[in-house]
């Protein structure tokens, strides 16, 4: 099944190489792709056929303590959406939190086969890991939350930012994560302890005496020097409050020519006054992204229907238990992070809901760079990825667009420059968002593209005009040069593999970090980090300065 | 004694849900036994101290020692051949194991339930409707103030829950340890747990739901009827003062135990709880948490809730799982006689179920792992021996506060594990379940790719 494979007479899309729709043969040998075959190889016959390779999800949450919370919180989200199993695949259920077993198997359906989920406590490690081995199909990896950490707060507190470094590398590979993500930084700490309160400015010092910035500008110039693949994942602070595009900007000036990756960066884009209704800040948040070659975004597309919130922040998941009045969930994490949890739908004749789906059109269609304004809905916090077809028509089609743009509240749409954006996206700008951008962003060599020596990850769609159609339903998908589904079908199951970084460090810092364990934690050190019993198949990407 | 002595430390005792992991075991490497278990409770100790190593096969088909291989087979044979095969127990060996049973029970298109069903079922189903506030054991430990225990006896189920995690330890924002914090008790009974407590509140038998309405209406500011005290058997003063002292907190905690969950209100008194520690956030930081009983119970609800969006009673006879409480949970799905064979995985429902439940299980056939002959394993069709977790095996068991740890095992047992038995069956079931799928030629099903039902 996985020795050789001739892929013939499709269309190619492979930005990464500056291939643009040309028919060219790809070859695949042992699980990559190689310059050529012998005769005896499988041959796929993709005549009228678009070959792209196989996408990558920068950001969604689809594995670990606060995904299953949700999942147990909503059967109501499950029920109307079963995945049915066959013999050689597991069942499942949907909705906008499915089972591990249908978010992989989904995933491909829809031609992904990387998704990386954003937010994972050190301390939930092994259950993100253990959630992984079930997740089938993709490849994976998380993003560790870090800026909340007491312990590495208090280093920063003391300048000690040699430790601080190492501290970050230790707690990286004791949890085997693939890049450090921050929420909200700074605004757990008056959440637990000071009655459920919030940070409210980026420069607001703590009892410590420490500031979201300072917090920001640590992180970033630690991953910076010790080269990680990825930079930062950052979800700023104030996410979704009126006006909070100022926030946003004074984040990304942070990092100055460093490196950073801003996270669902429509729920950060918004204008007006806190507490009233908020205004669009596309066109202020897109001209800096564009105008700054180190900075790299996902959009965090807002789709109608029905999401669930999940975040780190839980201030801001309260905030919204007041909108909607329903169930709730909050879960703190010692010495480590926040979580808020709660059912949400986005509706069409809602002016907020409305605002927040057109400013996320606005960042696609006035981005100037594709390769580095990403697709994402936040999965499930904006939508559910399975809602990515649909977007990716929205890009494309502007006849599709206005259709939808009759049905939505239209005094949001007064306030904004939707109705004046003509542009459509090509197929070699959706390869960039879905594919070649976001595994430039990961640092992900193999992936994106299907140049000799990537992995054989790839999706062959029938091309057709109705793109939503078209990227709902790829008529191949290949992983690690696997054929996983086969004229719509599923021929096997595959599990794919972890993706993690192992940054150098100092292990004297493990003495340093002992005492303040034993002190505030309620597990033993030497039981917190995980071992490799919890790596299935998996690949260290490298870090390090070139 | 012999002079071999291997010392383990940071161990984890899997007797409870506190799931302890600062255990430092003395293992008697020759005899295969634990000598010593510092810090462990008077629970821990007992089953660290007494776990030996028994002489009794490690396989059996009804009652003749047979290899594990043969007991694989037939085992895998019961379960495919059975029209209503369930599935139930979990909660004391590892996810790793509890992740097969799910797979096997999905192939076989089986019914898939834990123990929660009975004992915090109730605070899963009140879960669903109401969400919860809660934290890690550790923020309690660092921050908690006010810590109100609701419905239990820790004292003498959870021996170090007051030590290590809630009263006594002195935390970050907690440096007086007990001093910093008020301690509240609510039980219908006096209990060893009552001494622990500043304050002690006792309503009437089976009027828990009632105490709980009443707090939330004073939290919300609303005005109490005269009879309270006459309805709950609690002062309105002490209600009046318990309200105040929950709103004014810093950080307040709400433990309950099945003297809430298993009561007369269930789900209902669950549900009350969780509102009122929800309400509170209006006002201060408020968690609550129930108090899990078996070591690795909130590993089971996860692993069932991750594969398949459901945390117990689920059933895979359409080819997807469904959830059903009162229909697919195990007491129903036997006292109904639906049931007709059961694979059972570290439980003992012969000895504690209704009767009308075990007396249909002892009329289908019974596969049973366990790690000691239990009612169950006696009369099973097919019996696993296997080895202990957290004694002999290593694997993943969640703490009640949803924090997964690592087992370190202490010696060796010559039994093999119930995740390696589970695998076997589920590598025999999936392969025959092939093998009927193609002698029926049903290929529609793999036409999954193209069912999906769009969002």
């Amino acid at each position: 099944m996985a020795a050789s494979m001739r892929i013939i007479n499709g269309r190619v899309y492979d930005p990464t190489n500056n291939i643009d729709g040309e028919v060219k043969e790809i070859c695949i040998k042992d699980g990559k792709i190689v310059d050529s075959v012998t005769d005896d190889a499988t041959v796929i016959d993709a005549q009228g056929m678009v070959i792209m390779p196989g996408a990558v999800d920068i950001h969604c949450h689809i594995a670990g303590t606060k995904v299953n919370a949700s999942r147990k919180l909503q059967p109501e989200d499950h029920r109307h959406d079963v995945h049915p199993g066959t013999p050689f695949t597991r069942s499942g259920t949907g909705g906008t939190v499915p089972s591990t077993f249908a978010t992989g198997y989904r995933y491909a359906t829809l031609g992904y086969t990387t998704a990386m989920e954003a937010a994972a406590t050190p301390i939930g490690a092994r259950h993100t890991l253990e959630e992984f081995h079930d997740t089938p199909v993709i490849d994976k990896g998380f993003y560790v939350l870090l800026a909340n950490n007491i312990f590495l707060q208090q280093l920063l507190r003391d300048n000690r930012t040699e430790e601080f470094d190492n501290a970050l590398a230790w707690w990286i590979n004791a949890t085997k994560a693939y890049t450090v993500k921050l929420v909200n930084p700074g605004g757990d700490e008056p959440w637990k302890g000071k009655k459920n309160s919030n940070v409210a400015d980026i420069d607001e010092k703590n009892d410590e005496g420490l500031s979201p910035r300072q917090i920001i500008e640590a992180f970033i110039t630690s991953v910076d020097k010790q080269g990680f693949p990825k930079p930062p994942h950052i979800h700023c602070n104030n996410l979704g409050h009126s006006g909070n595009y100022t926030t946003t900007l004074e984040t990304m000036k942070t990092a100055g020519d460093m490196r950073v990756h801003l996270a669902h960066i429509q729920f950060h884009s918004y204008g007006g006054e806190l507490g009233k209704n908020p205004t669009s800040k596309a066109k202020e948040i897109i001209e800096y992204v564009n105008e700054h070659s180190n900075i790299t975004c996902d959009v965090g597309q807002v789709m109608f229907g029905k999401a669930t919130i999940m975040t780190a922040d839980a201030p801001l998941a309260y905030v919204l238990k007041g909108h909607t009045k329903g169930k709730w969930i909050n879960a703190d994490t010692e010495c480590e992070s926040g979580c808020g949890i709660v059912p949400f739908n986005y509706q069409e004749h809602i002016f907020i809901h409305t605002l927040q789906w057109a400013i996320g059109l606005e960042l696609f269609l006035m981005s100037k760079d594709p390769w580095r304004v990403l697709l994402s809905t936040d999965h499930p916090n904006g939508g559910s990825f399975m809602s990515y077809p649909k977007l990716i028509k929205l890009l494309m089609d502007k006849s599709f667009r206005r259709e939808e743009m009759k049905r939505v509240n239209q005094s949001a749409l007064d306030q904004c420059s939707l109705r004046d954006l003509e542009r459509e996206y090509t197929l070699n700008e959706i390869a960039i968002i879905t594919r070649a951008g976001p595994a430039k962003v990961l640092g992900l060599k193999n992936k994106g593209h299907l140049g000799v020596g990537a992995d054989a990850d790839i999706t062959i769609y029938d091309e057709m005009e109705d793109k939503e159609m078209m990227f709902n339903a790829p008529r191949y998908v290949i992983k690690s040069g696997h054929t996983i589904i086969s004229n719509h079908e599923f021929v096997t199951d595959f599990t794919g593999k972890l993706l993690h970084i192992e940054p150098e460090y100092d292990n004297k810092i493990e003495e340093v970090i002992k005492p303040f364990f034993e002190s505030y934690y309620s597990i033993e050190f030497s039981n917190y980090a995980v071992n490799d019993d919890y790596l299935h198949d998996h690949e260290v990407i490298p870090s390090g300065k070139v | 004694m012999s002079e071999n002595i291997k010392i383990i430390k940071d161990a984890t005792c899997t007797f409870c849900g506190c799931v302890c992991d600062d255990m430092e075991l003395h293992v008697d490497v020759e005899e295969k036994r634990i000598v010593k278990a510092k810090k462990a409770c008077v629970l821990g100790k007992a089953w660290f101290l007494e776990h030996t190593i028994e002489d009794a096969p490690a396989a059996m088909i009804d009652g003749k020692e047979v290899s594990i291989e043969e007991a694989i087979e037939e085992a895998a044979q019961t379960l495919v051949k059975a029209k209503f095969p369930i599935t139930y127990g979990l909660s004391d060996t590892t996810s790793e194991a509890q992740r097969e049973a799910v797979a096997i029970t999905d192939y076989i298109k089986g019914n898939i339930d834990t123990t929660t069903s009975v004992c915090h079922g109730p605070s899963g189903l009140a879960f669903q409707g109401i969400g919860e506030s809660t934290s890690t054991l550790g923020e309690v430990k660092n921050r908690a103030d006010l810590v109100i225990y609701w419905g239990g006896n820790p004292a003498e189920s959870h021996p170090r829950h007051f030590g290590r995690y809630a009263v006594t330890p002195k935390g970050m924002f907690t440096p007086g340890g007990k001093k910093d914090r008020t301690i509240v008790l609510v039980d219908v009974r006096k209990t060893k747990s009552s001494p622990v407590a500043d304050i002690l509140i006792k309503p009437k038998l089976g009027k828990d739901f009632e105490v709980l309405w009443a707090l939330r209406a004073l939290v919300k500011g609303k005005k109490l009827a005269d009879n309270i005290e006459e309805i709950t058997g609690v002062p309105l003063e002490t209600l009046e003062d318990l309200a105040e002292r929950m709103k004014n907190c810093k950080f307040g905690v709400l433990f309950f135990g099945m003297g809430l969950t298993m009561t007369r209100g269930r789900h209902f008194n669950s549900g009350a709880l969780l509102a009122l520690a929800t309400d509170l956030n209006e006002f201060t930081h408020f968690v609550a948490k129930p108090v899990r009983g078996h070591g690795n119970v909130t590993g089971a609800d996860n692993v069932v809730s991750w594969q398949t969006g459901y945390p117990f009673g689920v059933n895979f006879s359409r080819g997807y799982p469904r959830f059903n409480p009162g229909e697919f949970t195990t007491v129903d799905t036997l006292a109904n006689g639906h049931a007709d064979a059961a694979l059972i995985v570290a439980s003992d429902p012969a000895s504690n179920f209704p009767k009308k439940a075990i007396d249909h299980l002892k009329s289908i056939p019974v596969v049973a792992l366990d790690t000691k002959r239990t009612e169950t394993t006696k009369d099973a069709h097919v019996a696993f021996k296997t080895s202990t977790y957290g004694i002999n095996t290593t694997g993943t068991v969640y703490r009640m506060d949803d924090v997964p740890i690592t087992l370190r095992p202490a010696f060796e047992s010559p039994f093999p594990d119930d995740e390696s038995i589970l695998t076997g069956i589920k590598k025999r079931v999936q392969e025959l379940m092939i093998a009927k799928h193609q002698a029926t030629g049903a290929s529609g099903e793999a036409k999954v790719a193209a069912a999906f039902t769009p969002l």
